[in-house]
């Protein structure tokens, strides 16, 4: 089982999410997050006053899936993510030890 | 059932009817009655009223339905301008945790100016026994006799309670004006001590210069005006004497903590952007009602005020979209505002063309003072009050003085006009110099007086918080409360 944490561009939610649907992911946990990478921020001007934004608006979606599942969600994200400008996002694979669906305690993959 | 109750109720009221009747035939003799006034006195005075003019023998003490209404209507406006237009505008540019410091400071202004204005305020500037170009009298201390009558010295047909009411909404938002340059620092104590002087000290004799029957620089109403200067609603009284108070003030408290090193960004652009729609509506009163009559002096600065404050905003969203690539919400909200103030002194004394005119300067001269002026001598007035009120109020009362259009107003050639030379400036030119005049003394007198004021608040109860209290915000420490539940 892998935990797939993907930073997108929040106008990109609703694609990604279709694209998700579509390939039999059946649940997703979404965040509102601010960070930057090398898109860098922007500058706000205020009449005379100019501030540097560091951190910008992304959405943060983690979801888990079966290990022979993984390539196949990784690429509905990057797909549906992309716009080949700076600041697209990056996803991250990580190994789950667990899962437990605490109405039934199942466990492990038939959890997910 | 209920018969006898009735009867009995019937007969009670009649027997003191009867009471009533008798007595006052008994204490009261027939006054010998006043000449009725004649038809064509009595068609006289529904002529003045229509013309806004002197009602003569028939309907004196009497207030005029429609200048009234306008004028309660104006009050009410105008006050909209302070509660909650210019709270809102404030509280937008500060940062989160002081936008209730903001609201706070400008009710508290707005009752303690009215505490003041009740017990000297009005007096001091419409009254009229001092006979001096200074101050106005004492007779209307704690508006003793400010009855529903007029004021004949100041207005035919609206009641003085109301004209005294109207006033005390521009005594408000004068001192609450300042509060956009010491903004996010200042004790909120401080600031009312600091008030209640530079009333006394500031606004009541400039006022009374001003607008007084027999003030200084009323040019307008006052035959014997030393300075024969024009200010229709308000430039030197309200713009330049808060707006110059607010820098020496700025510079006396010194900067925010932080300032010029933490981001300091508005927290709320869609409140500054609401206020500065109340603003503008409220502005109305302020402008087109300071012609105290519903009259064509009143239509003129109406139309005058539109004019210039839409051209103002639109010119200031053009600077920034051409020269920095963005036409932000603030600059639109700036350059209407900024309309405003300088069309303010003019919008009864220029046409629509001189309106148009006063809107693009209004945006230009402003906009430079806000960006590279502050950015030059790094002051920190926190929300523009110089840039905007002190140099837009300063270059309203110099245009007023270039472009005043003698054909839109009638008292600019009026008896006292012609008396103290101000309608032959009007027709021969020349104005502005009597403009710069009245400038340079409002100036002077905000700038020093500020200072002593000050530098007086400052070695009594102290200008500022502590740092700590600075840092976490005034809303929870000054006045325990946040202005947004977390």
């Amino acid at each position: 089982m892998k935990l797939i944490i993907a930073i997108i561009k929040p106008f990109k939610l609703e694609e990604v999410k279709t694209a998700l649907a579509e390939i039999g992911v059946e649940g997703m946990t979404v965040t509102e997050v601010k960070g930057f990478g090398r898109q860098k921020g922007h500058t706000e001007i205020y009449r005379g006053s100019e501030y540097t934004v560091d951190f910008l608006p992304k959405v943060k979606i983690e979801i888990g899936v079966a290990d022979d599942a993984v390539a196949k969600a990784v690429a509905a994200i990057v797909k549906s993510a992309k716009t080949g400008k700076i600041g697209d996002g990056k996803v991250f694979v990580v190994p789950v030890e667990d899962v437990v669906r605490i109405r039934t305690d199942e466990r492990g993959e038939s959890a997910l | 059932m209920h018969t006898p109750q009735r009867l009995l109720r019937t007969a009670l009221f009649a027997c003191l009817a009867c009471y009533l009747s008798l007595t006052a035939v008994a204490q009261t003799p027939a006054p010998a009655a006043p000449a009725a006034p004649t038809t064509d006195e009595r068609i006289a005075a529904l002529e003045a009223y229509v013309n806004n003019g002197d009602p003569g023998k028939s309907l004196t003490g009497v207030p005029g339905p429609g200048h009234n209404a306008w004028m309660m209507t104006s009050t009410a406006l105008v006050l909209f301008m302070t509660l909650p237009g210019l709270a809102l505008f404030y509280g937008g540019l500060v940062r989160r945790k002081n936008v209730l410091s903001v609201l706070a400071q400008c009710l508290g202004i707005t009752g303690l100016v009215t505490i003041l204005w009740w017990a000297f305020g009005y007096s001091l500037v419409f009254g009229s026994n001092f006979n001096s170009p200074y101050f106005g009298g004492s007779e209307y201390f704690f508006l003793k006799d400010v009855t529903s009558a007029p004021n004949t010295n100041y207005a035919y047909w609206v009641s003085q309670n109301v004209f005294s009411m109207y006033q005390l909404m521009f005594a408000i938002i004068t001192p609450a004006l300042i509060v956009g340059a010491i903004a996010e620092r200042m004790k909120f104590t401080a600031i009312m001590a600091f008030v209640t002087v530079w009333m006394f000290v500031v606004y009541f004799p400039l006022a009374h210069m001003v607008w007084g029957s027999s003030g200084l620089m009323n040019g307008v109403w006052n035959g014997d005006a030393r300075i024969p200067a024009i200010d229709f609603a308000g430039g030197t009284v309200v713009h330049m004497s808060s707006g110059w108070s607010a820098l020496i003030l700025c510079l006396i408290l010194g900067p925010r903590v932080g300032f010029g090193k933490e981001k300091m960004a508005p927290h709320n652009m869609v409140l500054c952007m609401v206020g500065t729609g109340m603003l503008w509506v409220g502005w109305y009163g302020f402008n087109a009602g300071s012609a105290v009559a519903a009259d064509g002096v009143a239509a003129n600065a109406f139309t005058t005020t539109t004019l210039a404050t839409a051209v103002a905003a639109f010119t200031w969203g053009a600077i920034e979209k051409i020269f920095r690539g963005h036409a932000s919400i603030l600059g639109f909200c700036s350059g209407a505002v900024a309309g405003l103030v300088v069309i303010t002194p003019a919008c009864g004394f220029v046409n629509s063309t001189g309106a148009v005119i006063i809107g693009v300067f209004a945006a230009v001269v402003p906009y430079l003072a806000c960006t590279k002026l502050k950015a030059k001598f790094g002051y920190d007035d926190a929300l523009d009050t110089f840039g905007v009120h002190a140099i837009g109020g300063t270059l309203g009362a110099l245009l007023t003085g270039i472009l005043v259009a003698g054909s839109v107003n009638g008292n600019l050639t009026g008896a006292p006009a012609v008396k103290n030379g101000l309608a032959k400036l009007v027709t021969d030119g020349g104005l502005w110099v009597a403009q710069l005049k009245a400038i340079g003394i409002t100036l002077v007198l905000a700038v020093v007086a500020t200072t002593l004021i000050a530098y007086l608040v400052k070695a009594t109860i102290k200008l500022r918080p502590t740092e700590e209290v600075e840092r976490q915000g005034l809303d929870t420490n000054e006045h325990g409360e946040e202005g947004y539940a977390s």
